[in-house]
């Protein structure tokens, strides 16, 4: 970092430069006016009642968006259920145990997971994974745990579940590849430590994850963040219904999937300005996620010069 | 525990395998010249995915052309000029918006841009690519930046130069191999958008390179097909799917091949 000389140009390019630093916090503040202004009419007529409410009935004009909330909290819970313990898995797996040359190439290939875009998760969920949830998943866990409420209900592969399981393998990646920066980030010393002590390697790994735990919590927090907001794959799996079931094979509906479903059947005004109120709701929730989970992670990566991998 | 470790890393893999052959399998069938090149068509008498090829070249060059030099130049901000609490702000901001859904970056391209003009267009499509960009590249133009030695800075400053023409010249030349592969992985990302279209540029069934008009892109027309009750829309959206794949996949190898040596 440099400190301001008087040449006219630098002082042209520092201004140009600070501009377009504006701009970044323009366009955040600019989504939250638009946001705002344009969810105005479904906000005054509802007020908090909008996030309290069960029915959604556009054609009556009833807007609530607790069966929304419910399901894209439900099925972020079981995505993480799911992906945190295999993220765990893999990074330790990379960063503390296979050989230098084994790790990188699958390294690469689990971060090549999440390359793979939205509708084409949703495009191998419906034509894949969901068939076979219902024909050999489904079946018998209904027999196994049928008298939990969370597991009756008629049969379909598209509900709750299957969207839950697509998030989870969405997110494997993002986790994994912050969690490794986390473990990277832990210094070796405590390693050696732990070992001249006369711990196992196992130990050993306990020790490394507790040290980076604010920064796994992070990165935990951070997946999180995009299971809420995942779109197109939901949309695909999840059923689109918005009625609370306790059952996991239920169709449900979520925060972004109503949007994107909706918004361009959206009719009348007070239709679009709660479907705009839905988008604002996922955005100030998504933020405030990202924005935790941020300050956790750079906490632990960046004291020690680890550089984050994760997007 | 290795072993549970490496089963969990296993499975991870495997999945990612036979995602991919799945697709390879189930697209290469329905893959041919005319595929490529045709035009929509009704159900029964074929057609293909030109119009979305299209549209998506035209999508992401709009993109490009908006989001490379803005994420860039965001970069070069919080890496070479910026300090203190604002810039601290700034480099928030930028980490926090690579998390934001891309759905929310639609309604919000949507009410800013859709609305005031009355219509679906290609240019809204492109903004709303160019907004998931620019974090993206404003990123990791940060961090190859911070990778170039500051005695680089030095000895340009030593010889006089101000600080614009060492950055500009000296600096940003040194990262440019890392900036370019970081600008080719947000294209590869952002060659994958669909939330974000569905409500900007839409979706169109005819060739269009109109920016102030509706277009057809891969990603919306793999989604219409594939939710659509017809066989032969399935199979096309699998072979739309293989088409986005190798060109999402090609982008993330290459990269990897060109950066291997330096990381």
């Amino acid at each position: 970092m440099l400190s301001p000389t008087g040449n006219t140009g630098d002082a042209i390019f520092r201004g140009l430069m600070f501009l377009v630093g504006l701009f970044m916090v323009s366009v955040v503040i600019a989504m939250v006016i638009a946001l705002a202004s344009d969810s105005m009419m479904s906000i005054r007529q509802f007020g908090f009642g909008f996030l309290k409410s069960l029915h959604w009935n556009p054609i009556k004009g009833e807007f609530g968006a607790l069966p929304f909330i419910y399901g894209t909290i439900v099925s972020s819970l079981i995505a993480l259920l799911i992906s945190v313990p295999f993220s765990l898995g893999i990074a330790v797996f990379l960063v503390e145990q296979a050989p230098h040359y084994v790790a990188r190439p699958i390294g690469f290939l689990v971060e090549l997971l999440a390359a793979i875009p939205s509708v084409v998760y949703g495009v191998w969920g419906i034509f894949v994974l969901a068939p076979f949830l219902r024909v050999y998943i489904e079946p018998p866990t209904a027999t196994l745990l049928g008298w939990l409420p969370l597991f009756q209900g008629p049969i379909t592969g598209i509900g709750l579940l299957t969207g839950g399981i697509i998030l989870a393998i969405m997110i494997t990646p993002i986790i994994s590849a912050v969690v490794r920066d986390v473990l990277a980030a832990v210094p070796g010393s405590q390693r050696e430590a732990a070992l001249a002590l006369g711990a196992t390697k196992w130990e050993m790994i306990r020790v490394v994850l507790v040290n980076g735990a604010p920064g796994i919590a992070g990165a935990v927090i951070l997946g999180l963040g995009r299971a809420l907001g995942e779109t197109m794959a939901v949309t695909m799996v999840i059923g689109n219904r918005p009625e609370i079931s306790l059952s996991l094979f239920a169709p449900s509906y979520t925060i972004a999937s109503a949007i994107a479903n909706e918004f361009t059947e959206a009719t009348d005004d007070l239709y679009l300005s709660a479907l705009v109120e839905l988008g604002l709701i996922l955005f100030l929730v998504t933020f405030v996620v990202n924005g935790i989970a941020r300050v956790l992670v750079w906490n632990v990566t960046r004291k020690t010069g680890g550089v984050g991998r994760a997007a | 525990m290795t072993t549970l470790t490496g089963l969990c890393t296993l499975f991870a893999v495997g999945l990612l395998i036979i995602i991919l052959s799945y697709i390879a399998y189930r697209g290469i069938g329905s893959l041919n010249f005319r595929f490529l090149v045709d035009s929509p068509r009704p159900v029964g008498e074929g057609g293909g995915i030109g119009n979305a090829i299209l549209g998506s070249v035209v999508l992401l060059a709009l993109s490009s052309a908006f989001g490379l030099p803005l994420g860039i130049s965001v970069g070069i901000y919080l890496a070479e000029v910026g300090k203190g609490r604002f810039t601290s702000a700034v480099r928030f901001i930028v980490d926090t918006l690579t998390g934001i859904p891309s759905i929310v970056t639609g309604v919000f391209v949507y009410a800013i841009l859709v609305l005031p003009m009355r219509h679906f267009s290609a240019f809204a499509g492109g903004v709303a690519l160019a907004l998931i960009m620019i974090p993206i590249v404003a990123r990791t133009t940060e961090e190859m930046l911070k990778l170039v030695p500051h005695s680089l800075r030095e000895g340009a400053l030593a010889l006089g130069a101000p600080q614009w023409r060492v950055i500009l010249g000296v600096v940003l030349p040194a990262a440019a191999s890392g900036i370019a592969t970081g600008a080719m992985l947000a294209i590869a990302r952002v060659s994958g958008e669909t939330a974000p279209l569905l409500f900007t540029a839409n979706g169109s069934r005819f060739f269009s390179y109109y920016l102030d008009r509706p277009i057809a892109s891969l990603t919306v027309q793999i989604y219409n097909y594939a939710i659509s009750p017809y066989d032969e829309w399935h199979a096309q959206a699998w072979a739309a799917t293989l088409v986005l794949m190798t060109l999402i996949l090609g982008i993330n190898i290459m990269v990897r091949f060109i950066t291997r040596k330096r990381f």
